[in-house]
């Protein structure tokens, strides 16, 4: 190691206990931060120094759970160098590399908009490439930039790596056109399609033509089977698939994971199709690292939820079962596991407008969240933009008298607790900051670990 | 009364919660005892029998504008002649511009428009981004405010002599140097703000109700509603407009 490079991580890594100690924080991306200040080509040095090479994950939704389900893969055998805090950004990616001695084999989610330049520093053997959702415009630009951005990257990658992409994503799918090393993973299954597309569905146009697709089976957002009845543009042949699923309430997902290296029956603990998503990315991007499929299965089955996504917590008596919104497509999944599963009958729904959230919260009008409302007794809306909740509930048709504006967000917990009779579970449905904080009053109960002590 | 509404291109320009501002206008209606009667129009699409009291032009993003946008603009007469004889119309950003003569790209094409708003559009550097506060004066002596939130890259210009929307408090607006936001031609209005529009700015979905249903036949009086949630909505986007504005 060069001399400069060990005083950057010496420097960074005592940045990094400071952070903590002074209790702002897992001080996550404080040591990350400066080490890319100081030297951003560190991160190409210290990822070169892996043995077994990098992985990253980028998407607009799942990036967290999936690569938290690659890690629960490939772990099992292997070191890994892994940003579990959700510190996406290239410093956490350097944050991480700084702090993980010995590690054998980088495991990266990836914020869309860094990606590029991740991808540029790390080399990595295999990307996997999951969906694009529409989400923080204000923040990311459109759809069709993002997709730009990572179609540059893409022709940049050299052809040795393995790009990973979601068949059923029209925009991701393209990715992968005339690569020679690509896994394509989609769901096949007709039986848990969707009636129709829903309200916010993105993609919906060919992306050669522009004419609508037609979909043979529409599952998540506009992720689905599609063709386009004009230039005959449709979704790739599927290298991994799930088949047969059972969706079994809040508890599980059983599906068939059909891989090339066979098909395993896999027991998901986790609720939802979206998470058959997650666990076909996170499969896929295992099978192209040589995970064998014993491990894939073992590691889906052995999967605990990455934190705040879906998160079961002891509120003292009563359930706190707590479900992350941050876009339309992430919000109607955790609507539909909602109403499939049993909705709670009292929600706290907190919404707040900081940068990571999104400043602009027009997107919560583009969220169907009529199927909820419909079946919910009793509703809190919370955080720094509760008024604009409340107004999106109240024109949609919810009684007033059942809906109550808390903005202080241990105040509206307190509230949503209190509406549950001992026993109960209490539907917690927060934007990104409202569930770091969420999870923070939790934490300072002493219901749940701190979130850098919580998976590693 | 019925108020027939064309919502124009609701799959394709969908993007900042359009659908919020016609459930605005609809609770709105049938809380005075009106009922909405909504047709979604697409490409091809003839319009509504019978007639149509209030035009609605959401956003979209670029590609989705310029599937819809030759259609639009094949609309043109049809839209004019219907405002000149008193329908409403809101048109929210990508429709606003779409709505104006035209739209000139960065590499220099022109995508025609349905030419109702006196004005064009051009593509800036950077977007305009973050929340807005405007003043209108739509009856005198009486200002009222909009709150809002704008993300567009074009900067749209309006003739001389056309009458914008309304004053920027805070935020950018039409080209983020005139002081202007949005346009009004009689009764139809074009804004560049989302959020979206109607749900926190009551006052301006009861004034496009109102010309609806004078344009349906009937008295345009509208009893005030209690409007708590709305104005505490407007009161938090305000505060963000003054406090923080657009971004570029």
């Amino acid at each position: 190691m060069g001399a400069r490079l060990a005083l950057e991580r010496s420097a960074a890594r005592l940045v990094g206990r400071l952070s903590r100690a002074a209790g702002c924080g897992g001080g996550t991306t404080l040591p990350g931060k400066l080490l890319w200040k100081v030297d951003p080509t560190a991160i190409d040095a210290l990822a070169a120094r892996l043995p077994l090479g990098s992985a990253l994950v980028s998407a607009t939704n799942g990036k967290t759970t999936t690569s938290a389900m690659a890690a629960g893969i490939l772990g099992r055998r292997r070191r890994l160098a892994w940003n579990n805090s959700g510190a996406n950004l290239a410093s956490g990616v350097a944050s991480t590399l700084l702090e993980a001695k010995g590690a054998e084999l980088g495991l990266f989610e990836v914020d869309e908009f860094a990606l590029p330049e991740v991808m540029r520093r790390t080399a990595p053997r295999a990307v996997a490439l999951a969906n694009l959702f529409r989400d923080q415009l204000d923040r990311y630009g459109e759809l069709e930039h993002v997709a730009e951005r990572w179609r540059a990257a893409v022709a940049a990658l050299p052809r040795s790596t393995t790009l990973v992409v979601n068949a059923d994503d029209p925009l991701v799918a393209e990715l992968a056109d005339g690569r020679p090393a690509a896994l394509r993973f989609g769901v096949d299954d007709a039986r848990v399609a969707r009636a129709a597309l829903q309200h916010a569905a993105d993609s919906k146009y060919c992306v050669r033509c522009g004419t609508p697709y037609d979909y043979a089976a529409a599952y998540v957002g506009h992720l689905g089977d599609y063709r386009c009845p004009r230039c005959g543009h449709a979704r790739p042949v599927l290298d991994v698939v799930a088949r047969a699923i059972e969706l079994q309430g809040l508890d599980a997902t059983v599906f068939d994971l059909v891989t090339p290296a066979g098909t395993g029956r896999v027991r998901l603990p986790l609720p939802g199709l979206y998470n058959v998503y997650n666990a076909l990315a996170a499969a896929s991007l295992c099978l192209a690292l040589d995970a064998s499929l014993d491990d894939v299965v073992a590691g889906l089955e052995g999967f605990s939820a990455a934190f705040g996504r879906f998160e079961r917590i002891d509120g003292g008596g009563r359930g706190i079962l707590m479900l992350l919104i941050k876009n339309p497509a992430g919000a109607n999944e955790a609507v539909r596991t909602l109403v499939e599963g049993g909705v709670p009958p009292a929600l706290v729904v907190a919404l707040n407008d900081a940068i990571a959230d999104g400043r602009d919260v027009s997107w919560i009008w583009d969220v169907d969240f009529e199927p909820l409302l419909e079946r919910a007794q009793r509703i809190v809306a919370a955080g720094d933009r509760a008024a604009e909740l409340a107004l999106r509930f109240t024109y949609a048709g919810f009684p007033p008298g059942r809906l109550e504006v808390v903005p202080g967000l241990e105040a509206a917990l307190d509230r949503g607790l209190a509406l549950v009779p001992p026993g109960g579970e209490l539907g917690v449905l927060p934007t990104y900051t409202a569930m770091l904080q969420l999870r923070a009053i939790a934490a300072e109960r002493g219901l749940v670990k701190p979130y850098w002590e919580g998976a590693a | 009364m019925k108020v027939r509404v064309a919502h124009l291109y609701p799959d394709y320009l969908n993007i900042y919660a359009d659908r919020g501002n016609i459930a605005v206008l609809e609770r709105r209606a049938r809380l005075r005892g009106h009922t909405l009667d909504v047709t979604g129009v697409g490409p091809g699409d003839g319009l509504p029998d019978g007639g149509v009291d209030l035009f609605y032009v959401g956003g979209g993003q670029d590609r989705e504008q310029a599937l819809v946008a030759p259609d639009l603009a094949a609309r043109g007469e049809a839209i004019r002649a219907a405002v000149a004889a008193g329908a409403a119309l809101l048109a929210v950003c990508g429709g606003y511009q779409l709505l104006g003569r035209g739209y000139r790209g960065r590499d220099g094409s022109w995508l025609a428009g349905a030419a109702l708003f006196p004005l064009e559009t051009v593509a800036g550097e950077t977007r305009m981004i973050g929340d807005v506060l405007i003043e209108c004066s739509f009856a005198p002596g009486a200002p009222q405010t909009v709150a809002g939130f704008e993300n567009h890259a074009g900067r749209t210009l309006l003739d001389p002599g056309a009458e914008p929307l309304g004053r920027v408090v805070a935020g950018f607006g039409n080209d983020g140097r005139s002081g202007y936001e949005g346009c009004r031609v009689g009764t139809a209005i074009g804004t560049y703000l989302h959020g979206p529009l109607l749900p926190r700015n009551p006052w301006l979905a009861d004034w496009l109700l109102a010309r609806a249903l004078e344009n349906a036949g009937a008295a345009a009086a509208l009893e005030p509603l209690p409007d708590e949630l709305e104005r505490a909505a407007h009161a938090v986007a305000a505060q963000r407009a003054r406090a923080r504005g657009g971004k570029a």
